[in-house]
């Protein structure tokens, strides 16, 4: 599975990342408090609160722990909402770890069983969103998940 | 990362927000120069790009010499190099994520 990450006009970047699993799964993933905790969040850190407030205009939150019993809290509001097919909401950090508010449309798109995550992430500034694109992350992204193919194909029973 | 190391951050993309302040800074990576030799290609007066140089210097991103009288201006790499370990770590938060995510898909997958 490879992630593509790229510039899109002036302060927005898109990722594609297809899974091997339907949208209504995916959806679930991306949407329920009982499931996000399970595979967001950076490495070392925990979300220990999830909020979320599944309509247009409802919030969402989430609290993380991290190393040495650090906290880290960012939020938002969902602005769209169409079940198993798009999300639209903002987001911030309660720390400014981010410069301004971003927002975010995920876009699932299912076939044959396979569903295509495109993520657009639109950021406060272009220069926010040019020092991103300069990280060769693009790589660095692609050889873990070429990784994680391996790890998978050792799981499968 | 600390909370002030946030604080850091935040007055490094704020003083990079700015087209001059960008341009001052490409200038200076070719050698230090003085306030009136930064003026120069600017139209703009030497009060005006020494408030500039004041945002560059409070964000850590450039350091003037002690010379009363040209105190000449030098590009000071460190914030720069953590706006971009900042973003290492933005890239490697979506890659463990969505790692973590696709055995939460396989293992959603295999529930009745």
């Amino acid at each position: 599975m490879t992630l593509s990450v790229e510039a899109l006009g002036d302060t927005e970047i898109i990722m594609i990342r297809p899974f091997d699993a339907p949208r209504h799964l995916l959806w679930a993933a991306l949407t329920d408090p009982s499931l996000v905790p399970r595979w967001l969040g950076a490495q070392g850190w925990q979300i220990v609160r999830c909020e979320i407030d599944l309509r247009v205009g409802g919030a969402w939150r989430f609290v993380s722990a991290g190393p040495g019993g650090a906290l880290m809290a960012h939020g938002g509001i969902y602005r769209e909402i169409v079940a198993e097919a798009r999300l639209v909401f903002t987001e911030s950090y309660d720390d400014q770890w981010v410069a301004g508010e971003s927002l975010t449309t995920q876009i699932l798109d299912e076939h044959a069983g396979r569903t295509t995550l495109t993520t657009v992430i639109r950021y406060s500034s272009r220069e926010v969103r040019d020092v991103a694109l300069r990280s060769p992350m693009e790589r660095g992204v692609g050889e873990g998940f070429s990784r994680l193919d391996t790890v998978l194909a050792n799981l499968t029973p | 990362m600390e909370l002030d190391s946030y604080e850091h951050l935040d007055a490094t993309f704020a003083a990079l927000a700015d087209p001059t302040r960008r341009a001052i800074l490409a200038r200076l990576r070719a050698g230090e120069a003085t306030v009136s030799e930064l003026a120069e290609p600017f139209a703009m007066s030497q009060p005006a790009i020494s408030k500039h140089l004041k945002v560059l210097e409070r964000a850590g991103l450039i350091s003037r010499g002690r010379d009363a009288q040209r105190r000449p201006c030098r590009l000071e790499a460190r914030p720069l190099k953590e706006a971009t370990d900042w973003l290492e770590n933005y890239r490697d938060f979506w890659q463990e994520s969505y790692q973590r995510l696709d055995a939460l898909l396989d293992e959603l997958k295999e529930r009745p």
